[in-house]
């Protein structure tokens, strides 16, 4: 009963959806103001009822109703909860379902906060928004319906792939698809602003806030997934250049150009067509993202679905929304005129060229995740494009931009003096040159571009600080004065300050660890002893321990630096009986100097095992870089100037209509 | 500076940028791009020692030995040839003999593919797509059952 209310609640949405998409554009159009405001209760029902389907759905995983198909395929009786619940979206239909159920979120959002636009624009946004949510909603129903019933039901499932069942890939899709779908908001206001063919900078204050949002959340949904292919695949290493990585990096690309061009956009009433275009690139990529990972072109551990008729489906879908915005916009793109002007040396010129830059190295990123399907189609030949290639292609562009980061926000609007701000950047310069010869002189081993990577990371940190000095008069005014100045800054400011600091903390492990990891791989028996990177480990044995839904074969090893106890390390192999497959458990010892790896690998006949030793030098700070860019995003967020031209919020609540939820 | 120059010098700045980019992407693909064949592929063309390409197909039963230390030889067939492979490490969870392959490496001149890297299937279903493709055509390919989803 609870999947059927499901099933036609989903079909219901999809009734609402196309009221949503339709009647509002007629209103606009017929300027019929009751026409138009179907648009608010509207997107709120879509959103209340896709989020009974999930509810629904995830009832029947918390419940284990092996009755519905899709429970039986991806759960099982004797899995933890929160892998129940995590296996509503490890699936293909489950995530789909989140997919929509995010996008209606932002438009219920839309329509319940932005009583602060105006109708016209309001109601245009939710009816793109209405459109992409009928086309996801089609597609699940008739090619993924999660509610598929079986009769009679089995006795119990099949489970989830044991790789999934990891508590960072729990959170890893929802991060994910709030960052994908949450770039459908700009998406939704660009085509908006091209349907009405009227743009301003108010345009661009009202779709900073959703695509920072929406960045944030990308920001640590890739970060999730890095760390998880970091501890869960026991290579140790935090990013492989696959294509699904790709697929969800690339957005993050252009959505990092989008704000900081609808920056410029707000600021200074310029690049509006190029902001307008950037906005449809980045969901296009979002889009192409699920198309890639969902329609199984490629295989990977995310590629469960290998059906052609979802994968032609979700290709139809991204050819009309891609075709569709990108034709609107030749249409109508030159009624929206020219911008103001600037001197190329300039905060906006800064900003040009963190787009020009960004945007190229997305197009290498594409360029090396599409070649191989495209020869394949085209010539039959298989190849695959590997780490090399990227490191070849994107690393050489964005380098540059890391130089240039910390003169962008030194820069005046409209006419900057590059001397000026060279100047103030002297100190974060010279700490940046220091940390670079320390390293050079002191330094046995590793690549000699090492150092300047590391230098690179301290330039961004001491860049990002000196932003915040020079905008306190440190050093110039009084103490008293400075605290009032400190307290006075927007929190925009010290907002991209934190980004940029976070970035380069990123930078700093990702050199690091590239440069100066070390690895070893040996043949222990229980008793031996190996050394790495100033680590004695011990290994003590091997001994079987039982899980709650899988049996493990864990090492023993015990740690010690300079003679004295650090740790025990216990990395593990997991059979996972139900699901008849394995995981490899890393031991993992953290450390400031960085982490300790240790991977238990297979027996060997002389009773000796495979161990694979790793340290991987400040390798956290590539998370920590990422959650402060995070953090620095919350932080921007909830400056006031954001919502600059809101009326007074309780005016604006009263207005609204309520929903329930 | 007038309106044109200050086009001239963003439109410069694109282009000397996008210059740059594809002479970086065409530099990289002719050098960093690795191939896939399968061991009848290896057998018919003439692969230089050290060229990288990734080998493809089932792992031979009974084929597999530990050799000195973590040493791991077997062999690669796709039913018509086969090609022996090293390798040192830590082979993936499910590496089990009879079933697909990937290795990447380089084919040294005693004829011996020597693997830095071997992939092995995620899960009971999966089978690397390029080995299924090459499976087929040498019609050694059981059942497209788990294609349906």
């Amino acid at each position: 009963m609870i999947a059927e209310t499901g099933h036609y609640a989903l079909i219901l949405a999809l009734g609402v959806a196309i009221v949503q998409m339709v009647l509002p554009l007629i209103g606009t159009r017929l300027r019929d103001p009751q026409l138009t405001a179907i648009a608010v209760p509207a997107a709120q029902a879509e959103f209340v009822l896709i989020g009974i389907a999930f509810i629904a759905l995830m009832t029947a995983y918390v419940t284990s109703d092996f009755s519905v198909a899709n429970v039986w395929q991806n759960s099982h009786a004797a899995k933890p909860l929160l892998y129940k619940i995590s296996g509503v979206w490890g699936n293909h239909e489950g995530s789909m379902v989140l997919w929509v159920l995010i996008l209606a979120l932002f438009g219920a959002a839309v329509a319940t906060f932005g009583t602060n636009l105006p109708r016209q624009l309001q109601a245009n946004v939710l009816a793109v928004q209405g459109s992409i949510a009928v086309a996801f909603l089609l597609f699940i129903i008739i090619t993924s319906n999660p509610f598929t019933r079986f009769d009679p039901a089995p006795f119990d499932g099949q489970g989830l792939n044991p790789v999934l069942q990891d508590p960072a890939l729990a959170f890893h899709p929802p991060f994910l698809y709030a960052g994908y779908v949450g770039f459908s908001m700009a998406f939704s206001f660009a085509v908006a602003a091209l349907i009405d063919g009227r743009i301003d900078a108010a345009w661009a204050r009202w779709v900073r806030p959703w695509t920072l949002a929406a960045w944030m959340c990308l920001t640590l949904g890739i970060a999730m997934g890095s760390w998880w292919a970091y501890y869960e695949l026991g290579w140790g290493g935090f990013w492989f250049w696959d294509p699904v990585e790709n697929a969800s990096f690339m957005p993050w690309l252009a959505g990092t150009a989008l704000l900081h061009s609808a920056l410029v956009m707000e600021k200074r009433d310029a690049l509006k067509v190029w902001t307008i275009l950037l906005a449809i690139i980045t969901f296009s990529l979002s889009l192409m993202g699920t198309f890639l990972v969902r329609s199984g072109v490629l295989t990977s551990v995310h590629a469960f679905a290998v059906d052609p008729a979802r994968g032609i489906f979700i290709l139809a879908i991204m050819g009309v929304f891609i075709g569709g915005a990108l034709t609107l916009f030749a249409w109508r793109a030159p009624l929206l005129g020219q911008g103001g002007l600037f001197a190329p040396i300039s905060r906006e010129g800064a900003l040009v060229l963190n787009n020009l830059l960004l945007t190229t190295a997305c197009a290498a990123v594409f360029v090396g995740t599409l070649y191989p399907l495209a020869l394949e189609a085209v010539t039959g030949d298989k190849i695959s494009v590997g780490p090399p290639f990227f490191n070849l292609t994107f690393v050489p562009l964005i380098v540059p931009l890391l130089i240039a980061v910390p003169f962008g926000p030194l820069l005046a609007w409209k006419r900057g003096d590059l001397a000026a701000a060279a100047q103030r950047l002297m100190a974060a310069a010279c700490l940046a040159l220091a940390a670079m010869v320390l390293l050079l002189a002191f330094n046995q081993r590793g690549p000699w571009l090492a150092p300047f990577g590391i230098g690179l990371g301290v330039w961004l940190i001491m860049g990002a600080l000196t932003e915040i000095a020079y905008r306190v008069k440190l050093g110039q005014a009084s103490v008293s004065e400075i605290w009032r100045r400190l307290g006075n800054l927007p929190r925009a400011a010290y907002g991209s300050a934190l980004a940029h600091a976070g970035l380069g903390l990123a930078v700093i492990g990702i050199v690091a660890t590239t440069a100066w990891r070390s690895e070893a791989i040996l043949a222990l028996k229980p008793g031996e002893t190996a050394e790495i990177a100033g680590y004695t480990l011990s290994f003590k044995g091997v001994a079987p321990r039982q899980g709650p839904n899988y049996r493990e074969r864990v090492a023993l090893f015990e740690v010690t630096r300079n003679g004295q106890a650090v740790t025990e390390l216990m990395p593990s192999k997991r059979e996972f009986t139900v699901e008849r497959s394995g995981t490899t458990e890393a031991g993992i010892h953290a450390s400031w100097r960085g982490d300790l790896y240790t991977v238990l690998g297979d027996e060997l006949n002389d009773g000796a095992y495979t161990i694979r030793l790793y340290f991987n030098p400040l390798v956290r700070l590539i998370w920590l870089g990422a959650l402060v860019m995070f953090f620095g995003g919350a932080v921007s967020l909830s400056d006031r100037r954001l919502r600059v031209g809101a009326p007074k919020r309780a005016q604006a609540k009263a207005a609204a209509v309520p929903v329930a939820e | 500076m007038t309106r044109k120059q200050r086009r001239g010098v963003l439109i410069g700045t694109c282009l000397v940028v996008l210059g740059v980019a594809v002479g970086l992407v065409l530099y990289a693909m002719r050098d960093s791009i690795v191939f896939f064949y399968g061991p009848s592929d290896v057998a018919e063309m003439q692969i230089s020692p050290g060229q990288r390409f990734r080998l493809g197909g089932l792992v031979e039963t009974g084929s597999v030995e530990r050799g000195e230390g973590t040493t791991i030889s077997f062999v690669v067939t796709d039913g018509a040839k086969t090609l022996p492979v090293t390798f040192t490490g830590v082979l993936p969870d499910l590496f089990r003999e009879g079933q697909g392959v990937i290795a990447e490496g380089t084919l040294e001149p005693d004829g011996v593919f020597h693997a830095d890297n071997v992939l092995a299937k995620h899960d009971e279903n999966y089978m690397p797509p390029e080995v299924a493709a090459k499976l087929k055509t040498k019609g050694l390919w059981q059942g497209d059952s788990e294609a349906g989803g």
